[in-house]
């Protein structure tokens, strides 16, 4: 188990935030393997990792960069798992090659249940893709084409649509719900990483702020009833990013991957509400702006903390897998 | 080379043939004691990552350990100070002894009026000679009544601010001026004293870093402390944790869906701070230590007060019995071997003992975060004239 980052996952963050900072889009990340970190080499991707997929989430957290990332994730995690079919293996290239995109048609707070896309399906997450993954009666099927209503969404940078994607569709061989499973796990693990680097944001905005922002003839900083305020998130994220990067790795080596994952969703999902919480009240009336960024993170804090399961979901997953029930 | 002087050590010294005492001081004369001290101390210059790797090759032989807990004090506290700011003689005289656990230690810092504002400690330290004479009364000393030698803060000039008026000296135990009384505290038992110091004679040989630099001498032993506490390493469910886990296990009668609800956030949190540990030791591990270790311990004081509270109220008409509250003298604090209202009051030292969780929350936000300090007022004032 390694929870540091090695020297070529610090190469990675660095490429990513640069790109980032330069407003980087979408075909850019899928330029330099961004998109496809984790599938495997021999079926189209970069065969590094989920702990290289989940630097690339962290970075995007930091800036709530409005790509299609965890579809992506959802997507090539439930085509990898499928590989052996034929179309999936072929579907599953072009999409890691960045020609396409897909979209698992599932809404964003799946996690636990069956899923079957049996008619339209609410808040999907990045749906506007060029094919559609839909469960139906634990298969999934590929769609080409497929209604899709994108709808007023609480986070505009991951904004949500109603998809119905009923039409003519090929059946995948393999479990459907085996492979749903899998794409979700793999989804709340990444999740995680996102949701550490939202809090860091958070944190880095409101503690620059608080050094310079005077009240009373005094830095704000300076008051310790504000400091410990602080201090707790940094507290908060040295735990999430240990449980973070604890998933990110369980889901690259196959051990532990269901106990780790939920342990990061249950901490990281609340880490960063909490942390957008503390931005949103400790700048004042500016954090309650439109102007001021901060809206865009607590926005999309509280979107993740109910996608791929809410913290609460994740314990009671946890529960029986810890031997801890009622 | 660690496994060759391990290997070495193992030869030469059978353990199970080997005297204990013998063998510990065997294993630091090998300089396997601790591998980041210097050659000739107990060391080899190596970075402390590498210490791993010789507990674990002499814990699979069978070797006896020095009961690291009983002698923590002296081990992540004085010892490292007495390295970074004793002189040749005190180093070779203390530390093999330290080490091996012959002679314990204990700290003699805070006062009954000077808490977590320990630089405003009062106790004085008065030049006779070649000695010095130490007048004062400290508390919250642990091992004081096993102790040979005390690490000890005292006011050598009242006129300088309080930070700059301070030395540090290592005190004699055993010197008639010192006089030790247990201290009971809310558990029934007696884990701590109060040491009164009366004219104790100190040789000026005796003293760590220079007269009015006890502050910053004092620093260095205080991070060890917090590296102490913080670094340890754990497998999943243990600790706090593990007992309460178990106890919700065979207590069906208390067990509610809130309260699984609850216990599982706080499974959650425990996993995720032993996760942290292991990072921390990583970074350590890789020559990088980061900040984390005051995390760990305001995290381990929070879960420990929160999961043994959990436990009483868990085990409803058990949680209203205690096991004893006969004033005992442990020479360990031992959470797992008590009962779950020993546990839950024992923990409310946990964010008080070692720097509350308010001084640590402090220091991550100046030091971490880099926020500006509160003002002060006592900053520049000569402790003789402080309020008090």
């Amino acid at each position: 188990m390694n929870l540091l980052h090695t020297d070529v996952e610090d190469d990675l963050r660095a490429s990513v935030a640069g790109l980032l900072t330069r407003g980087a889009s979408w075909s850019d990340l899928v330029e330099i393997g961004a998109n496809s970190l984790h599938v495997p080499e021999e079926l189209g991707g970069q065969g590094a990792g989920y702990r290289e997929t989940a630097v690339v989430a962290e970075e995007l957290g930091r800036t709530v960069a409005t790509v299609p990332f965890l579809g992506n994730v959802l997507a090539t995690a439930a085509l990898t798992h499928l590989s052996d079919d034929a179309t999936a293996r072929e579907t599953l290239g072009r999409v890691a090659g960045g020609e396409i995109t897909a979209c698992l048609v599932v809404p964003l707070s799946s996690w636990g249940k069956q899923v079957s896309a049996d008619s339209v399906v609410r808040s999907v997450a990045d749906a506007d893709a060029d094919v559609f993954l839909v469960p139906r009666s634990g298969v999934l099927h590929l769609v080409s084409s497929a209604s899709v209503v994108p709808v007023t969404s609480l986070d505009e940078t991951r904004p949500v649509s109603d998809v119905d994607a009923s039409g003519a569709s090929v059946a995948l061989a393999g479990s459907g719900d085996d492979a749903v499973r899998a794409a979700l796990l793999a989804g709340a693990g990444i999740l995680a990483s996102e949701q550490v680097g939202i809090a860091q944001w958070c944190l880095d905005t409101t503690v620059a702020y608080l050094k310079e922002r005077h009240q009373f003839g005094r830095v704000l900083g300076s008051f310790q009833a504000l400091k410990h305020r602080l201090a707790d998130v940094w507290q908060d994220l040295v735990l999430a990013r240990a449980a973070a990067r604890n998933a990110a790795d369980a889901l690259t080596t196959g051990v532990d991957v269901e106990i780790a994952v939920s342990v990061a969703q249950s901490l990281c999902a609340s880490v960063a509400v909490h942390a957008a919480e503390e931005c949103v009240q400790l700048h004042g009336g500016i954090g309650m702006t439109w102007e001021h960024p901060a809206h865009r993170y607590l926005k999309r804090a509280k979107a993740d903390e109910i996608a791929l399961g809410t913290p609460a979901q994740h314990r009671a997953t946890l529960g029986p897998l810890v031997n801890l029930t009622v | 080379m660690i496994s060759q002087l391990v290997d070495d050590l193992l030869a030469a010294h059978d353990p199970a043939t080997t005297d204990r005492l013998e063998f510990l001081r065997a294993r630091f004369d090998a300089g396997l004691a601790w591998v980041h001290f210097p050659v000739g101390l107990g060391g080899l210059d190596l970075p402390r990552g590498r210490q791993q790797e010789v507990d674990e090759a002499l814990a699979a032989a069978g070797a006896p350990d020095n009961n690291p807990r009983r002698i923590g004090i002296g081990l992540g506290m004085a010892a490292p100070t007495i390295l970074a700011f004793g002189s040749t003689e005190l180093r070779q005289r203390f530390l093999r002894p330290l080490w091996t656990g012959e002679e314990v230690w204990c700290q003699l810092f805070s006062e009954p009026g000077a808490g977590s504002d320990l630089a405003a400690l009062a106790t004085r330290a008065r030049r006779d000679g070649d000695d010095w004479l130490v007048t004062g009364q400290k508390v919250w000393t642990s091992s004081a009544h096993n102790a040979r030698w005390a690490i000890l803060v005292a006011r050598t000039d009242p006129d300088l601010p309080k930070h700059a008026g301070l030395s540090y000296f290592v005190c004699d135990m055993t010197d008639p001026g010192v006089d030790v009384r247990p201290l009971r505290q809310i558990t029934g038992e007696a884990e701590f004293n109060e040491v009164f110091l009366t004219d104790v004679r100190i040789p000026d040989a005796h003293r760590l870093g220079a007269v009015g630099d006890g502050w910053r001498v004092a620093q260095t032993t205080l991070m060890n402390e917090r590296v102490a506490i913080g670094s340890r390493s754990a497998a999943r469910e243990s600790g706090m944790i593990g007992v309460v886990a178990e106890t919700w296990r065979s207590c069906s009668d208390g067990r509610t869906a809130a309260g699984l609800d609850r216990l599982l956030s706080l499974w959650v949190e425990s996993e995720a701070l032993r996760l942290a540990g292991v990072r921390l030791r990583q970074q350590l591990a890789a020559g990088a230590p980061g900040p984390e270790g005051s995390a760990m311990k305001l995290g381990f004081a929070r879960l420990s007060q929160a999961l043994s509270g959990f436990e009483v109220e868990l085990l409803g008409a058990d949680g209203l019995r205690y096991d004893d509250w006969t004033p005992r003298r442990p020479e360990l604090v031992d959470f797992t071997g008590r009962g779950a209202g020993y546990r839950y009051l024992r923990a409310k030292g946990n964010s008080i003992e070692g720097g509350t969780s308010e001084i640590l929350r402090n220091i991550i936000a100046e030091r971490v975060l880099g926020l500006p300090a509160e003002p002060r007022v006592d900053k520049d004032v000569p402790w003789k004239d402080l309020p008090r």
